[in-house]
């Protein structure tokens, strides 16, 4: 009854005349919609400048990157002659995988090109493909000796030079010796590529081997599997030290002048400069307790030291953020802190924990100073199979290939640049997707 | 025990002397007769925030089987009263007690008492309803669980009905046990704190402003209910609604500014306060 009365009392005042107030508060109104206005195009600017950085830098990226994808391969015929692999006919998997397949490629060069004479034209000749046929031919013969004495078609890829001229990264109109491939060369590979016989494949290499000194043979599988090894260390002791830490500080500690200390190391420690860990790494791990160098643990090790910080902060901040009223209900019915924290507190903080830690994760990933410390920027070929191998990270890699002088490597370093960043994308999108499964609504 | 007992009441009958702050009304524990001893005897609680005092020598007895409820202006102390019925007050930082409540014969303040035990044999229900973002069905059955006070599935789906029955929830929520408590409208999710508390089964049920959120029919609902419980339980009601005070309560205790003013019977304290200031407060004319 009362409530029915209200607005009807109401209303005459509203369709009075404009009071002074309400024609002051109209002429505020369009001073605060321009403000508004304003804003919002300061904001639009903003976003676009960010937008257009980043367009920026993924076309340069993916524009300097995306052939190395691709190899540039010749079609060769080649008999694969039985006195020349397995001249006992044993077929002793050891004489197969070490014949003289090189030889076999030579050969069939000279069968295509018969004018050639000279050791240095023959030579130039034979350069034209890279080591990674031997390696080819060697699996390919091994996985089928049956193929030993006939004549086959393969594919090999072309060394370096000759793939940075096909693809165009070699420039033909300037002078001989100002260019790495000679005219001569530009002949053959010309002749090739008319009668269809050069061809980019599917760089299936880049996906699959270790860094090498060549080029066309340099991949980042080696990398790849570094990365993920150390970062399996760098969650496996970051993410249970920094969520203890946090549910500690957070839900037990007393608060006084110790916790607040910590508190405030713990937000210093945040800010310290990676490579500073590399040094403490480099102190602690490698001489004192003369962990080997290179490995995946120790650069975990240094990694997870660096993040624990921010998961610390992240997690405490995730803790707070659950209502008091939870805590408080939990209390009531009679529940220990340890079960109010562990059924009710820290599920409500689990995708803000999550979030946190991806997010040191990716950063992690990313991280290369720290690891240099710790000698993860050694050369190294072979794919590591654990923690205490010697292995490099992708970062590491891409540093690496962007200190190399030869051009192939321009390409490399933009494709490594691009599985780094699919990678990061990818715990991004996994830090969303997390949060939005876990969240609660309120 | 018996000696604490007899000990804090002569304590009592002493500071009732004709000092003008001493709080008006029967000696505390005599209202239904000697013979029934008191649920709760508070003796000279004081709490402090920090360095501000927020309850002055508290003295309440609460009965057994009643429905004592605490009423008095904003910020006098009822909250704070409360909580130190459950040991609630040890969760905030910077809370300082003295004084003694004794629960059934045991200060609950003493060193040997485990705040666990405390809080399973007194329930609590806040003023804002605090569901758990979990099923409704989780919601009651979390207390039982912990506690092992249901031995298997079939036990606890017994528990959890009767409680919300009780509740005087299960009729709208039994087709959706299994959704989460969070999703219920206001009033329900009150109810559902509340069977929550009744699901273990306490001794005493402690209630903050239980009704502040709702609208008059569940407000009634939630009367009817504390009606009902007062027949297994001991109730504590704090209350902003004087007559709600006098309708669900058997004694009352006026609050002002963290100093008791008056307990005794509700009946007598609306009928013919004893303070004029709890006259102008029940009248309306402060607070
Ligand atoms: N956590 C706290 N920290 C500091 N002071 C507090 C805290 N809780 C309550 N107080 C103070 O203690 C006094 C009593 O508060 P209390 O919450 O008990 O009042 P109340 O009677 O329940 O009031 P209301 O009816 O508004 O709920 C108030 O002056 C309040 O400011
Ligand atoms: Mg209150």
């Amino acid at each position: 009854m009362s409530n029915a009365a209200s607005p009807a009392a109401a209303a005459p005042r509203l369709a009075a005349a404009p009071t002074p107030t309400s024609v002051r508060v109209k002429a505020s109104l369009t001073r605060r919609y321009r403000a508004e206005r304003r804003f919002r195009a300061y904001g639009i600017v903003a976003i676009l400048v960010a937008l257009g950085f980043l367009v920026l830098l993924f076309s340069s990226i993916i524009g300097n990157g995306y052939s190395a994808f691709w190899q540039a391969s010749l079609r060769l015929d080649i008999t694969l002659d039985a006195t020349a692999i397995d001249p006992d006919g044993t077929r002793d998997p050891d004489t197969l995988a070490t014949a003289d397949y090189a030889g076999l490629i030579r050969e069939a060069l000279s069968k295509r090109f018969p004018g050639v004479s000279g050791r240095d034209a023959r030579r130039k000749l034979f350069g034209l493909v890279s080591q990674g046929g031997t390696y080819d031919l060697a699996r390919m013969v091994s996985a089928d000796p049956g193929l030993i004495g006939r004549t086959i078609s393969v594919w090999l890829p072309l060394s370096d030079d000759a793939d940075m001229l096909i693809k165009g990264h070699i420039p033909r109109d300037v002078a001989e010796a100002e260019r790495r491939v000679s005219d001569q060369e530009i002949v053959w590979l010309d002749e090739l590529a008319a009668k269809g016989d050069v061809e980019k494949k599917f760089n299936v290499r880049f996906f699959t081997n270790g860094d090498s000194r060549e080029p066309e043979l340099a991949g980042i599988w080696g990398a790849t599997v570094g990365s993920l090894l150390t970062m399996l260390v760098t969650i496996a002791i970051s993410f249970p030290l920094g969520v203890a830490s946090a549910v500690y500080l957070e839900e037990f500690a007393r608060k006084n002048r110790w916790t607040d200390l910590i508190e405030v190391n713990i937000n210093n420690l945040a800010a310290v400069p990676s490579i500073v860990f590399g040094l403490l790494g480099l102190a602690v791990f490698l001489n004192f307790f003369g962990l080997p160098r290179s490995a995946p643990l120790v650069g975990g090790l240094v990694l997870a030291i660096m993040t624990l910080p921010t998961i610390i902060i992240a997690g405490r901040a995730a803790l707070t953020s659950v209502p008091p009223s939870i805590r408080e209900a939990a209390y009531g019915l009679g529940a220990s802190p340890v079960q109010a924290v562990f059924h009710h507190v820290l599920p409500l903080a689990m995708p803000g924990m999550l979030t946190g830690a991806i997010i040191g994760m990716a950063r992690a990933l990313g991280e290369t100073a720290p690891l240099l410390m710790i000698g993860m920027v050694a050369f190294i070929v072979d794919i590591p199979h654990g923690f205490r191998d010697p292995a490099t990270v992708l970062p590491v890699q891409v540093y690496l290939w962007a200190d190399s002088p030869e051009r192939a490597f321009v390409e490399k370093t933009s494709a490594a640049i691009m599985v780094l960043l699919a990678f990061l994308i990818v715990m991004n999108a996994a830090a969303v997707y997390l949060r939005k499964k876990f969240e609660v609504r309120w | 025990m018996d000696e604490a007992m007899t000990g804090m009441n002569e304590e009592v009958g002493l500071s009732f002397g004709a000092d003008d702050s001493e709080p008006l009304g029967q000696t505390p524990g005599s209202a239904s007769g000697a013979e029934t001893p008191a649920k709760f005897v508070s003796r000279g609680v004081d709490v402090f925030y920090g360095a501000k005092q927020a309850l002055f020598s508290i003295d309440i007895d609460i009965m057994p089987n009643e429905v004592t409820a605490l009423i008095g202006p904003s910020g006098c102390g009822k909250s704070t009263f409360l909580r130190c019925l459950n040991r609630m007050n040890d969760i905030i930082d910077g809370c300082r007690f003295s004084g003694s409540i004794v629960l059934d014969g045991e200060d609950i303040y003493a060193r040997a008492i485990d705040v666990v035990h405390l809080r399973a044999r007194v329930g609590m229900v806040f003023q804002k309803p605090n569901p758990f973002p979990k099923s409704v069905y989780e919601n009651v059955a979390y207390g039982p669980r912990i506690h092992g006070l249901a031995s298997s599935t079939a036990d606890m789906d017994e528990v959890v009905r009767t409680s919300l029955e009780r509740a005087g929830l299960w009729e709208e929520v039994k087709d959706r046990l299994h959704e989460p408590g969070t999703g219920l409208s206001g009033g329900q999710q009150q109810r559902l704190c509340i069977a929550r508390a009744i699901a273990v089964e306490p001794e005493v049920i402690l209630m903050d402003e239980p009704c502040s959120a709702l609208d008059p029919i569940a407000t009634a609902r939630i009367e009817e209910l504390i009606d009902e419980l007062r027949t297994n339980y001991t109730i504590v009601i704090v209350t902003h609604n004087v007559q709600q005070a006098a309708r669900v309560s058997q004694r009352t205790a006026f609050f002002h500014l963290g100093k008791l003013i008056e307990f005794g019977d509700t009946d007598q304290i609306f009928t013919n306060p004893r303070a004029e200031r709890t006259r102008d407060y029940i009248t309306g004319r402060f607070g």
